[in-house]
């Protein structure tokens, strides 16, 4: 069977299940493009600008849990890419990237729009290939899906120069990989986890750290079991809310920088601390010296990379979180722990810094809680990165797995409207609210265009305070308010941009209104913004101080009005 | 016994790895992004065609070299990563030293490069040249006594280092290391 390169890339990407590729073409990548109309089953959707690309790609992947695809051509096309598959590295999600290259003969001459992308992507990439011959194709991109969505998931970056697409070759197709230098563990030790078990039958305060990998590996129902079934309180990363339903009488929240004081204080309480899918980020430890250091600690990844990186571990697993979980849950025996679970609803109750401030102003918290109340916490929640991130973690009751889809390790502002675009086309049916700061939802809100064009209901509400809002508290609290280049005073009318692109807008300013905007956006059958004009210097709190412990903890001072 | 595995600053490990280009950018740009320091590096083919061997010498506590060891292993091209205890390995390195001599000192510096067991491979009328074979240590101290002479240039290969027969008489490993091996890291 003869197949030039291009044909190759698209049959083998359909091999793999692939139904939609976001894209941007260009004259390296044009001879791949050419041939699409060959393939109507591969879904194009054009983005705007390449970042985009690779955003919605990544928000695709976070719903769907299959590898999202993004497309660019070579020079420009691939490094706009970047902090897309940064992002996307970051936080573990399995992505494929196909980028053209110059012709062979013109590598390494700085031809027209070359760029060296596998050499730039070296380190924000699980792994990239540049690809040399026609006939390697089949099997670079059957061993770039599979290095991508197994193990610890993570981006991988095909480049294919343009005369390779058109190079014509007899294909063959693999049907099984060789990669004697990529095996991973999945299994666990079971002496590990025999020990693991033990800790927790004799442990008396136990909490359990939930991450990532709990929706990466799939592993809720196996998270669930263990808790119930030994009455562990469950606290969840940012990345991990989702993984154990936040209105379940274990939930305890989410813990570090800015998550609720009383999980943070489970945390340090605690006498065993159950790690599972996470990597004990510096948002979450603070100063790792002071962090809790009163307990054992056992954790489970399938990274061993990320164990004993941050924290030291007394019972390292190295596995696939599901099935040690399953192999775990067997061992785990059956216990109340009365008075340990009443500690933690004292801890809640003398720390209630998830209650929203009643005052008659429109703060953020109280938006979103309306939000989350209107959607019955059933929707897909795509933030951008900052105050609006913290207070959409906090003050939105996530019941579902992969319901939070936001850049946490890389901390991507402009995530929020790409990555809404990709979670949509990944879950059709479901409602999809992009939170929006006004200052990401500016980086990227060309994408707008190509919601319209593709039919893509994302819903977004922008949290306009005029600021880049999260930089503004960090002067106020430690800069005496002086706030260097983050007011946003030109920010343009969000309600006639929309009139422009010919969606939905509308705008909030007083409290009564939020519900009525928010069920209007839902109703219009296409993308909505409504514009949120919330106080300007309205702070996330709790807050521990970046490198600091859980004991100097800012908690929201106490506010003159009453609680609701 | 020493340590358990060599002195807190000089820690050698090897990796078999993929023989394709691309690679040795992969592992450098790997311990660049770390932030971890590579002494002495030195690659070659191995025994299996297509694959090569690396020998590195990585500066850092344990801890810092246990993650050394994990992150090339996390790489898709290294295959397999072996921690070598420098008390069961064997460890040697190739130096050329060119020292200024002259008629009066040569036979003086001959007599140093004899108790190294090393060779002089060119002698011109102002300097000659010594060939010498061994650990770090052996060559660090046969320069140090050159310098005496002034030493105008010196070629390291870098340490190249290979684990003394594995059978049953080979130590066990430390219980910690050991717990670390049994879980998969």
């Amino acid at each position: 069977m003869r197949r030039n390169g291009g044909q190759i890339v698209c049959e083998a990407l359909l091999r793999e299940g692939v139904d939609v590729i976001f894209g941007l073409p260009g004259g390296a990548i044009l001879p791949l493009y050419q041939i699409l109309p060959e393939y109507p089953e591969l879904r194009h959707i054009l983005v705007r600008h390449e970042q985009g690309a690779a955003h919605a790609a990544d928000g695709y992947a976070r719903v769907t849990g299959r590898p999202g695809v993004a497309w660019a051509t070579s020079g420009p096309g691939a490094t706009n890419l970047v902090t897309g598959i940064a992002t996307a590295q970051m936080d573990s999600v399995p992505m494929v990237i196909v980028t053209g290259q110059v012709g062979r003969a013109a590598i390494g001459s700085d031809a027209f729009q070359e760029t060296d992308i596998t050499g730039i992507t070296l380190p924000i990439t699980k792994h990239n290939y540049l690809v040399m011959h026609a006939s390697e194709i089949a099997r670079v991109i059957k061993e770039a899906f599979y290095i991508a969505n197994s193990g610890r998931p993570g981006p991988v970056l095909v480049d294919i120069p343009k005369d390779v697409f058109t190079e014509e070759v007899e294909v063959e197709w693999p049907d099984k990989i060789d990669l004697p230098g990529y095996k991973p563990n999945l299994k666990g030790h079971s002496g590990m986890i025999r020990r693991a078990a033990q800790m927790i039958n004799s442990a008396r305060r136990p909490v359990i750290l939930a991450g990532h990998g709990v929706i990466i590996s799939r592993a809720y129902d196996e998270l669930r079991e263990l808790a119930e079934t030994a009455q562990i309180p469950v606290v969840t990363t940012l990345l991990g809310i989702g993984c154990f339903p936040e209105d379940h009488v274990l939930s305890v929240g989410m813990p570090g920088m800015h998550g609720m004081a009383y999980a943070s204080l489970a945390i340090e309480e605690a006498d065993l601390l159950i790690a599972l899918g996470m990597r004990f980020d510096d948002r979450i430890t603070g100063d790792t010296s002071t962090f809790a250091t009163r307990s054992k600690k056992i954790h489970v990844d399938v990274d061993p990379t990320e164990i004993g990186k941050n924290i030291p571990v007394d019972v390292p697993i190295v596995g696939d979180l599901k099935r040690v979980l399953i192999e775990m849950n067997k061992r785990v025996e059956p216990a109340d722990r009365l008075e340990w679970l009443n500690e933690v609803e004292q801890l809640k109750r003398d720390h209630p810094s998830m209650l929203v401030r009643k005052t008659d102003k429109l703060i953020p918290q109280y938006v979103i809680k309306e939000i989350s109340e209107a959607t019955q916490g059933k929707a897909t929640i795509v933030t951008g990165v900052g105050q609006h991130q913290m207070w959409a973690a906090q003050h939105y009751t996530f019941r579902e797995p992969c319901s939070l889809v936001s850049s946490g390790g890389a901390g991507a502002m402009g995530y929020e409207v790409p990555g809404a675009m990709g979670a949509q086309v990944g879950s059709p049916g479901k409602v999809v609210w992009s939170i929006a700061g006004d200052g990401g939802f500016q980086m990227t809100m060309c994408e707008l265009a190509t919601m319209v064009e593709n039919r893509i209901p994302v819903k977004i509400a922008i949290f306009n305070n005029g600021f880049l809002g999260m930089v503004r508290q960090w002067q106020e609290l430690f800069y005496e308010r002086s706030y260097v280049a983050t007011g946003y005073s030109g920010n343009p009318d969000f309600v006639k941009l929309a009139d422009a692109f010919g969606i939905f807008g509308a705008r909030v300013t007083d409290k009564t209104q939020v519900r009525p905007a928010i069920m209007d956006a839902m109703k219009f059958d296409g993308p909505a913004i409504v514009d949120f004009v919330v106080e300007q210097e309205e702070n996330v709190y709790p807050m521990i101080p970046s490198g600091m412990s859980v004991n100097e903890m800012i908690e929201e001072p106490q506010p003159q009005e009453a609680l609701r | 016994m020493a340590t358990q595995n060599g002195s807190q600053d000089g820690h050698t490990i090897t990796a078999l790895v993929e023989d394709k280009p691309g690679v040795l950018n992969r592992i450098t740009n790997m311990f660049r992004r770390r932030g971890y320091n590579i002494a002495s590096l030195a690659v070659g083919p191995s025994e299996i065609s297509g694959l090569s061997r690396m020998t590195f010498v990585v500066e850092g506590d344990p801890a810092t070299v246990e993650q050394v060891a994990k992150n090339l292993n996390k790489l898709i091209d290294v295959i397999k990563v072996v921690d070598v205890s420098q008390d069961h390995s064997v460890r040697r390195e190739l130096a050329l030293i060119r020292v200024r001599s002259n008629v009066q000192n040569r036979s003086e510096i001959m007599q140093i490069v004899d108790i190294f067991r090393a060779n002089i491979v060119d002698v011109a009328p102002d300097s000659l040249i010594v060939e010498v074979i061994g650990d770090e240590e052996k060559v660090d101290a046969l320069i140090e006594l050159l310098q005496s002479f002034s030493v105008q240039e010196v070629m390291r290969t870098g340490t190249v280092a290979m684990g003394r027969g594995m059978g049953p008489d080979r130590a066990p490993a430390p219980e910690g290391l050991r717990m670390r091996m049994e879980s998969g890291l």
